[in-house]
């Protein structure tokens, strides 16, 4: 269990991390989520032991992050921002030395260096010098050294992060793989990766804590969810005849959908079919829609804007 | 501080693959032994001297470690912030104290192989004459001292910045400094108005004066114990540098 306690992080009179609590229990995927410079970094260096916090405490199944660090970082597996490694040596050398510091000597060292370019598919650059990799590959060498002694928390700065599409499925499947009994925190900025991978998300802007919740329920905090798109021949009058339903509240026109936003009485999708039937509408789409991150996130950082200007 | 002998070898083992993996062995191992034969050849006057010993070649140590090993010494911490795997190492489990000595052992190793290297003027000086083994040998283990001192003055050093240059330049300044302390031109200006056991201490700080008994094979344990102290201090403050600045 990895438990934070006020974290807090100040540069100056700046203040990266704001009094941050939480705790996480394994087997969660947690997401932190937020737009460049809320803390997310920041606060993923704190809990690896780099930077020590300014004020509040952080533990590690049980092990304080200062106090007890070395106990604490042995636990965790690190990718830091950007995946810093060492480019001028090859990737089997690199990994070498990473097991070597997890205290695998011998045969266990080469197995679990074997281990990490399998699961990360690196072998056909193994005796590659890291700087002259490609960015994918850079990446994929910075998540194998993360996971190689198998630890039992993986804390992961935008680990999908200038990879393919291709490349980003296969991390994400990774990380889904390994994530049974395990604490992984990500961070990113990519929402459709919190849908994709988390079963926790963590919504953060100028170091503070704005939304903790599941992507479902945050998902479900959406203007979005189950609202109603049609397209039709007739946008401009289909609108006008949803807006007199009672299931519907709102109706926008956008890119050749009209949508109708439930207004919180009964079925507004049956409704909208219902009076597409008896207008004779020809009807080439009719869809619910699921909710919309990006639109959460930008209501929920944006309140916190307006907060902080009033 | 807590060391563990396996992590210390670890970080060792990977600095020194760095090493290899780019000019700067090669680069360092041929000029270090060209300057180390020029100077002894023609500055030194080895064979005009006509003494079967070393003195025209370790005389010119000092100096010569004075630009060559700030310049082992600059990459050793502002590499690793400029790249930013300072992150990387020190979230893994290994101790700032192992990563300090880890690296400084494996600067200090790889130097002392340069020194061996410079064996063919043994092998020279004993075909041409009966020279003194034992004044070699603590020539050799005096320079060897000396340039871990300035080592672990410019591993301190190049931990303040993140950038290479600045780090050796001041790590030069602070080398030239220690060296400075013990010449008598410097030594004259305190003479005057200082007492002599303040004027005998500044010229105790000094590299060349521990260097030049030991390299006359006259191996003091003062002396010893000096290099032993300035490399303990420089790596203690690398270490308290290191814990402060090391996310900046």
């Amino acid at each position: 269990m990895i438990e934070a306690n006020k974290l807090t992080r100040r540069y100056g009179d700046f203040t990266a991390v704001d009094r941050l609590s939480f705790t996480v229990e394994p087997g969660t995927v947690l997401g932190f989520l937020g737009p460049n410079g809320a803390g997310k970094s920041t606060t993923m260096k704190m809990l690896t032991g780099f930077l020590p916090p300014s004020a509040g405490t952080a533990s590690v199944h049980g092990h304080d992050i200062i106090g007890d660090s070395l106990a604490a970082r042995r636990l965790i597996g690190y990718l830091p921002e950007g995946a810093p490694l060492y480019g001028e040596l090859a990737v089997q050398r690199f990994l070498d030395f990473v097991a070597g510091t997890r205290g695998f000597r011998g045969a266990e060292a080469a197995c679990r260096v074997e281990q990490a370019i399998e699961r990360l598919q690196l072998e056909e650059v193994r005796n590659q010098t890291i700087e002259t990799l490609s960015k994918g590959f850079k990446r994929r060498v910075g998540l194998a050294q993360a996971i190689l002694s198998d630890p039992p928390v993986l804390i992961l700065d935008e680990p999908t992060d200038g990879l393919d599409p291709n490349q980003k499925q296969q991390v994400r499947r990774l990380i889904r793989e390994m994530s049974e009994g395990k604490i992984i925190i990500i961070s990113t900025h990519i929402l459709e990766e919190v849908d994709a991978l988390c079963t926790r998300a963590m919504i953060i802007a100028r170091g503070r804590l704005l939304a903790d919740d599941t992507p479902a329920s945050l998902l479900a905090r959406s203007r979005y969810a189950r609202a109603v798109s049609l397209a039709c021949d007739d946008l401009p009058s289909a609108a006008s005849a949803l807006s007199e339903l009672d299931e519907a509240g709102e109706v926008e026109i956008r890119r050749g959908l009209v949508t109708a936003f439930p207004s919180g009485q009964g079925d507004l999708f049956q409704a909208v079919s219902k009076l597409a039937d008896e207008r004779g509408w020809r009807v080439s789409r009719l869809q619910l829609e699921a909710g919309r991150l990006d639109d959460v996130f930008r209501r929920i950082t944006r309140v916190d804007s307006t907060e902080k200007a009033a | 501080m807590n060391l563990r002998s396996g992590n210390l070898n670890v970080v060792l083992k990977r600095e020194l693959a760095s090493y290899f993996a780019t000019p700067v062995a090669y680069v360092f191992i041929v000029i270090f032994l060209v300057m180390a034969g020029a100077f002894t050849f023609y500055l030194g006057g080895f064979y005009e001297r006509e003494i079967a010993d070393l003195q025209p070649f370790f005389q010119f140590h000092p100096w010569l470690y004075l630009f060559l090993v700030p310049a082992i010494g600059m990459r050793l911490w502002a590499e690793e912030r400029k790249s930013g795997t300072i992150e990387l190492l020190l979230t893994l489990p290994v101790t700032a104290g192992e990563a300090v000595i880890g690296k400084f052992l494996a600067a200090w190793a790889f130097v002392g192989l340069a020194l061996l290297l410079t064996f063919p003027i043994w092998i020279t000086v004993n075909v041409l004459g009966q020279p003194d083994n034992g004044v070699i040998l603590s020539g050799y283990i005096g320079s060897w001292l000396m340039a871990g001192g300035f080592l672990a003055i410019s591993a301190c050093l190049s931990a303040v910045t993140r950038n290479q240059v600045v780090a050796f330049i001041i790590a030069v300044v602070v080398c030239f400094g220690f060296l400075l302390s013990g010449l008598p031109m410097v030594l004259d200006l305190f003479r005057g108005w200082l007492p002599q056991a303040a004027v005998d201490a500044i010229a105790n700080l000094s590299f060349l004066s521990h260097f030049n008994s030991i390299s006359r094979g006259v191996v003091d344990l003062r002396d010893l114990v000096y290099f032993g102290l300035v490399i303990g201090f420089w790596l203690l403050a690398n270490r308290i540098v290191i814990e402060i600045k090391k996310a900046q």
